[in-house]
């Protein structure tokens, strides 16, 4: 058999002849330093190879390895607290091979091989299973119970299985016989092919909100397990800051984080913050419930293209075992330009702005494996996802936000000119939506209270209603207003600056529970039906703006969280007080 | 990569770009020599290697190429460059020759000008705030080491002017380490390359300062090598010798109109605006070049300048820019003809890195409240002159009179100070203080009171 050579060399992508018999998606190993890459192309023996590691110095005439094999991931425990690059090569690892920068040819086992995991059976011999079943279990961390599946092709009878112990990932710990009567040796490391979505039973509705701490998020614009986020915004608006506030506070069980093709400085400070941020929930360092996958932007391209395929089947497997997932990838457009930089270099005919015409059903796939799903074992477990979009100049028009947008339930659109005013999240009240709001009423009525949906309501009608006003003042000058729409400027002021405004460097406000955003909304609610009803009565704006109940309303988000329930109570009885003829 | 091989069979030169046919092992990226008629010698570098072809980009251009006589010699390396302490104060070209009458530098290391990524794991966060002495800068958007800070300007303001004062002006709070600069021309006119090298004379600061320059005359190709061959010497300087370096690299638009050049001499499909989709890529290898690294003592802070085409921020330069720095320092040409000098129009500048490096035991402990608050207070000044221009002002309420008179203090007072005025943190804060004052304590809402109880010196309220 005449040996795979290189014929052609550009940037990353590569050409090889004699690769008759390859497949699309397989992985090879390209040129004497065998470097890792992925067919994306055949043409009779010729195939189209993107390579994940800078290719200077490769010649023609250089041999390409054959894997036989997709590109996949390594499932199994180990993987909580690791930090990856785009294709799952342990960052920490590599660290310890090649120094303080990466080189080529540089691989590392993605799960340590030596380490010793407890693990308690839950099959016996002679039971049936099928693919996707439960046979153990592995205490990861506290409180993450890391199940062990029989890979969810394969059914068949229990011939023997691992006592309860120690084993390393690829000890066995299950043989079985299938209907064909093969033995198959079953290892806690088990591959999975990343660009193909792990098999479920179904998908369930999604009724549980993801709760952030975020109160623009959480009051207007939430989120739920399992749901489709997109943020939006030109740089300097907060993209990652809003990605790394939901990484810290989100009550997921398992974080995803992807960096794809983002500084280098912001991997490093993650990785600074998150083995010392407590969870609020388990108490535990965040690092142990994340997974970080780090490709900078000046690593190599056609890996970026893959790590947020990697990012997402490593969350599907943790859903599968029954656990909440959030997935956080900054940028999505990164990772379409990538695809766009591959597919110029293949020379294929390109769609918009240059982009690849497949660029929204990638976009629509890799959305659509999120969800709320029954696994094969039984178990619901959930995917939530949420994608930054960085828009050229910040115009939503072009395609990565449209495409984006045709798919995702929730738009957290940021805005520049927020962010100039210093307003955090710069997250603008009049574009925003969210498509689960009144899927998760239900749930804010029991934990917040039966007010929420109305107070949500009128709070939106209100930033609406000053956005027509702030029209007319520019038009006519503030002092021509009626005292009740002055008295409506001044709340809506109030509701940007003490509720919408929260900061993410305050060590209280950076998460606000979310029974307190329900009440700091009903002080802002009482306070604006109290004073209009004031004003209406004669009262006139600036009169309710200068009463001392009016400065109480600031600074209400630092306030320590065991303060600000006898201030809540104070303050609506001062409230009462003030207005005692309004409505209430 | 294989040996040196010479092929004299160019078949085609197209812009900057020639093809050489007869070569089946021509390395990705590997350096070449050109072999002009004449005898003279140019750099090149494989863009695409085939069986039987390979495509050249030629730094020095294809002016007087020929497809008889010229050879091409394939070196079997890839670009590289001899590094030394001593290029300190030294003058290379935009392709590292001595321009400055001295002999060439005796290397104490080779190394590969294309760089590597810093492993993310090896990165140390940067948190050493640089005092640069503008308080628009200090104050509102601080610079840290190992940051990666850009000037967006625009043709005819004061960027070198203010490029040259931070880095006469920078240190670290509490130091007297000074840093080494790297400076990068890359299309500047000889005008502004002399302002450079007389400023750097002037100021003591040219015996820790490299410069390579590439001027407005130069072959444009050659600048998609200048910035490398300067981050490479930084690297060097950083990370193998313990220094603090500073690199300053003008006009990194400049730069992507080579970048623009060389793809469409390619035809390949362009993204925005005729750049090559891999711009982001390309400018990523540049600018993720900054940083520090664990466990060694030096650093990297990249203060690259670029000028918008016709002040457009979105324009692929600065937006792919934007998206890959760590904030922005941006001019405006309205706050010049105001003749307020630097031009700073704080609203859109941002340092991302700023939260880490200020506060107690840092700058200051009230540096992040009063920084949020001038940033809301300006905003709302801003609004309210707009308003002013169509309504005029006999509708404004005696607070809103208050935010007008702060904006015309706060560009003159606080943005606006000498070229030759350092102002330390507490300066720029007391400075800020003043301003702030003005308002009655109320209005200070992004504050803590406690804050306000140390600082504030105003009347009312």
């Amino acid at each position: 058999m005449t040996e795979s050579r290189i014929i052609r060399i550009t940037g990353p992508v590569v050409e090889a002849e004699q690769m008759r018999g390859a497949r699309m998606y397989e992985v090879v190993f390209v040129g004497r330093d065998e470097l890792i890459g992925e067919i994306i192309g055949l043409h009779e023996d010729v195939a189209t190879i993107q390579v994940y590691e800078e290719t200077t110095g490769i010649t023609p005439g250089e041999p390409v390895k054959r894997s036989k094999r997709p590109l996949s991931v390594e499932l199994g425990p180990g993987l909580l607290g690791m930090i990856y690059d785009g294709i799952q090569r342990p960052l920490t690892e590599i660290a310890q091979i090649s120094g303080d920068f990466i080189v080529r040819g540089v691989s590392a086992p993605a799960l340590p091989r030596d380490t010793l995991y407890r693990f308690t059976p839950s099959v016996s011999s002679g039971d049936r299973l099928i693919g996707g079943a439960v046979i153990g279990s592995v205490p990861e961390t506290k409180h993450i119970l890391h199940r062990i599946f029989l890979p969810p092709d394969i059914s068949g009878t229990v011939e023997g299985v691992a006592e309860e112990g120690d084993y390393t990932v690829e000890d066995t710990i299950l043989r079985l016989k299938d209907d064909d009567g093969t033995f198959h040796e079953i290892t806690m490391l088990q591959r999975w092919p990343v660009r193909v979505p792990r098999p479920i039973q179904e998908k369930l509705p999604v009724i549980r909100p993801l709760i952030t701490g975020q109160r623009v998020i959480d009051s207007f614009f939430p989120i739920v397990q399992g749901g489709t986020a997109s943020v939006p915004g030109p740089f300097g608006a907060g993209k990652t800051v809003v990605q790394h506030q939901l990484a810290k506070w989100c009550d997921a069980d398992i974080i995803v984080y992807v960096g794809c093709g983002e500084r280098g400085n912001e991997m490093a400070d993650v990785l600074r913050q998150f083995p010392s941020l407590v969870d609020p929930k388990t108490k535990e360092p965040l690092m142990k419930r994340t997974v970080l996958i780090g490709n900078t932007s000046n690593m190599p391209v056609a890996a970026r293209e893959a790590s947020v395929y990697t990012g997402i089947t490593i969350a599907e497997y943790y859903r599968d075992m029954g656990y909440t997932v959030a997935l956080m990838a900054d940028s999505t457009s990164r990772w379409a330009e990538a695809m766009r930089e591959i597919s110029g270099r293949l020379e294929e005919m390109p769609g918009e702005h240059g982009y690849p015409a497949y660029l929204g059903s990638r976009l629509a796939d890799f959305y659509e494996r999120a969800g709320r799903v029954k696994t094969l074992s039984g178990a619901e477990g959930s995917v939530s996802v949420i994608g930054a979009v960085s828009p050229p100049g910040g115009d939503f028009s072009e395609p990565v936000t449209q495409n984006t947008l045709r798919i995702v339930r929730v738009f957290w659109a940021l805005d520049a000119d927020l962010a100039h005013q210093r307003h955090f999240p710069a997250v603008n009240w009049l574009l925003s939506y969210s498509l689960y709001a009144d899927l998760v009423a239900p749930w804010w009525e029991k934990h917040g209270g039966m007010e929420w949906w109305t107070m949500r309501s009128e709070l939106l009608a209100l930033l609406q209603k000053e956005n027509e006003l702030q029209e007319i003042v520019q038009l006519v000058g503030p002092d021509l207003l009626p005292e009740q729409d002055k008295f409506t400027l001044n709340v809506a002021a109030i509701l940007r600056e003490s509720f919408l405004v929260q900061s993410a460097f305050d060590p209280v406000d950076t998460f606000c529970p979310p029974e307190k955003q329900y009440r700091m909304m009903i002080l802002i609610y009482q306070y604006f039906r109290g004073g209009r009803g004031a004003v209406e009565a004669g009262m006139t704006a600036g009169e309710v703006e200068k009463l001392p109940v009016t400065a109480r309303l600031s600074r209400m988000g630092p306030m320590p969280h065991d303060e600000f329930d006898s201030f809540f109570s104070e303050v609506l009885e001062e409230m009462k007080a003030a207005f005692p003829g309004g409505e209430n | 990569m294989p040996p040196l091989r010479e092929f004299q069979s160019v078949v085609r030169v197209a812009g900057p770009i020639l093809a050489v046919s007869g070569i089946d092992d021509a390395g990705y990226n590997e350096v070449v020599q050109v072999l002009l008629p004449d005898g003279s010698i140019r750099a090149g570098q494989v863009l695409e290697s085939r069986k039987g072809m390979a495509i050249v980009m030629v730094f020095g251009g294809t002016r007087d190429l020929d497809c008889d006589i010229t050879a091409v010699r394939f070196t079997g390396r890839p670009l590289t460059m001899p590094v030394s302490k001593d290029m300190l104060g030294r003058i290379f070209s935009g392709s590292a020759e001595p321009i400055d009458g001295g002999g060439s530098v005796v290397p104490e290391k080779e190394m590969e000008i294309s760089g590597y990524a810093i492993n993310p794991t090896r990165r140390e966060f940067p948190e050493d705030c640089i005092e640069t002495g503008i308080s628009a800068i200090d104050g509102m958007n601080t610079l840290v080491r190992g940051q990666k800070l850009p000037v967006f300007s625009g043709s005819g303001l004061p960027h070198s002017m203010l490029a040259a004062q931070i880095t006469r002006q920078a240190r670290v709070r509490g130091t007297d380490e000074s840093f080494a600069v790297v400076f990068a021309a890359m299309g500047i006119t000889h005008e502004e390359a002399r302002f450079f090298i007389h400023e750097f004379s002037e100021t003591g600061a040219r015996a820790h300062a490299v410069l390579f320059l590439n001027r407005a005359d130069d072959p444009a190709i050659e600048r998609i090598i200048t910035p490398r061959l300067a981050l490479t010497a930084a690297e060097y300087l950083a990370f193998d010798c313990g220094m603090h370096v500073l690199v300053v690299m003008q006009d990194i638009t400049a730069y992507c109109e080579a970048l623009r050049e060389v793809s469409a001499a390619r035809e390949e499909i362009p993204a925005r605006r005729g750049y090559p989709g891999y711009m982001y890529t390309d400018l990523a290898s540049l600018y993720e070049r900054a940083g520090r690294v664990k466990g060694r003592p030096g650093s990297i802070t990249q203060l690259p300048i670029l000028s918008m085409p016709d002040d457009d921020i979105t324009h692929p330069v600065p937006d792919l820019t934007g998206y890959i720095t760590e904030g922005q320092i941006v001019l405006s040409r309205e706050l010049h003809r105001k003749g307020v000098y630097p031009p700073i129009d704080v609203l859109p500048c941002l340092s991302r890195l700023m939260q880490g490096g200020i506060g107690e035991g840092r700058t200051r402990s009230d540096h992040a409240n009063v920084s949020s608050q001038l940033y809301a207070a300006y905003a709302r000044g801003r609004r309210l002159a707009g308003l002013v221009a169509v309504i005029g002002d006999e509708g404004l309420t005696d607070v809103d009179r208050l935010y007008l008179l702060f904006l015309e203090r706060f560009e003159r007072e606080f943005v606006g100070q000498r070229k030759d005025e350092g102002r330390s943190f507490d300066e720029t804060l007391d400075r800020a203080w003043d301003l702030l004052s003005i308002f009655p304590k109320v209005e200070l809402r992004r504050i803590d009171p406690k804050y306000i109880e140390q600082y504030y010196r105003g009347e009312i309220g």
